[in-house]
């Protein structure tokens, strides 16, 4: 029997404690769910914005926890379990990461964001000339500086 | 001190199969969900005007849905209680309870949708609509997908059948529960 199961099955007595255990879990909750409610209001009020940051996405993260431990029972899971889960967070982590730079800075080596947000190759008046960009060269012999993304 | 299980025979890596399925099924719902927040995120960050348009969202109905998952989470994870204790009957009235909390979800949710695109926002009127509609969609169709094998699950369990499932479908509900937490700050309260 794996400890997840005689996590839930000790007995009558254990089973009453077991649902006012839930129960408690639950009210804590939602005085959690409250004060992530009344917290921005009252970090938009004072113009304190780490109010609204703990309140509003650091208790998010307590109740998950709460909910993924009291509730799913992940913390008397196979150690398995609980890596399958951290490896797809990580996956998250990491899309974060790998896309951050492109999305979040408004330039990069070889290109930038123009008005519309749509990322353009910068000119580049060594390769290509005083008067010339890459579409008055004809971007084929160019190889990537072809003129689709500049004209957007 | 009795112990009972009411997991199948069948197990694998010392777990039963089904059990093992469904944190399977969640890994890869971190991942559909994850791709989905991270995305909103990278944009919203640089997106300071975003906040303008979040800011038509309700955050009271948001935070009563949030209840309300909350306390169909309480129902799911009594009704495994009882399904541990062999209460068949008790487990399947309270996953009924469940899925009437997600009834209650889905129902607050069109008329705020309703309301919403009643005022001209919808899934084209700009990039906070786009992963606002896209992120909800996608959860209230779990919801709806979970309240349907749910109802399967109670049915069975109403019958001392399968009672491992409860346990199962529990898991489930929480994750979605639990995927909601975060897009209620991300959605509603972040403006």
């Amino acid at each position: 029997m794996s400890a997840h199961t005689q996590a839930h099955g000790q007995g009558h007595d254990h089973d009453h404690g077991h649902e006012r255990h839930y129960v408690k879990i639950w009210a804590i909750l939602l005085v959690l769910l409250v004060i992530s409610v009344i917290g921005p209001f009252i970090g938009e009020r004072f113009h304190m914005p780490v109010i609204t940051l703990i309140t509003a996405f650091g208790i998010a993260a307590v109740k998950a926890w709460m909910v993924a431990k009291h509730f799913m029972h992940i913390d008397v899971e196979l150690p398995i379990i609980r890596w399958i889960m951290v490896t797809g967070v990580a996956l998250m982590v990491l899309l974060y990461g790998a896309l951050a730079p492109d999305i979040q800075h408004e330039r990069g080596q070889r290109w930038e964001k123009d008005a519309g947000w749509h990322n353009s190759i910068r000119h580049n008046p060594k390769a290509h000339g005083e008067h010339g960009g890459a579409a008055d060269h004809g971007g084929a012999s160019h190889g990537g500086e072809t003129p689709s993304g500049a004209g957007h | 001190m009795s112990t009972k299980t009411i997991a199948t025979q069948r197990a694998s890596m010392n777990m039963p199969t089904g059990r093992l399925a469904v944190w399977w099924v969640l890994m890869s719902e971190v991942v559909i969900f994850g791709g989905v927040l991270v995305s909103y995120l990278l944009h919203r960050l640089s997106h300071a005007e975003w906040a303008a348009q979040a800011a038509h969202t309700n955050t009271w109905a948001g935070a009563f849905n949030t209840l309300v998952l909350l306390t169909s989470s309480l129902c799911a994870v009594l009704a495994h209680a009882a399904a541990s204790k062999g209460n068949g009957p008790k487990a399947a009235r309270l996953l009924w309870l469940t899925i009437l909390g997600g009834f209650i979800f889905l129902v607050v949710k069109t008329f705020e949708w309703s309301h919403e695109i009643h005022l001209g926002f919808t899934l084209q009127s700009g990039g906070f609509w786009s992963y606002y509609y896209t992120a909800a969609g996608l959860h209230a169709f779990h919801v709806i997908a979970g309240m349907c094998i749910m109802a399967w699950v109670a049915a069975s369990a109403a019958k001392n059948q399968d009672l491992h499932r409860v346990e199962n479908i529990g898991i489930y509900w929480h994750f979605v529960d639990l995927v909601w937490i975060f897009l209620f700050p991300l959605l509603y309260i972040a403006k």
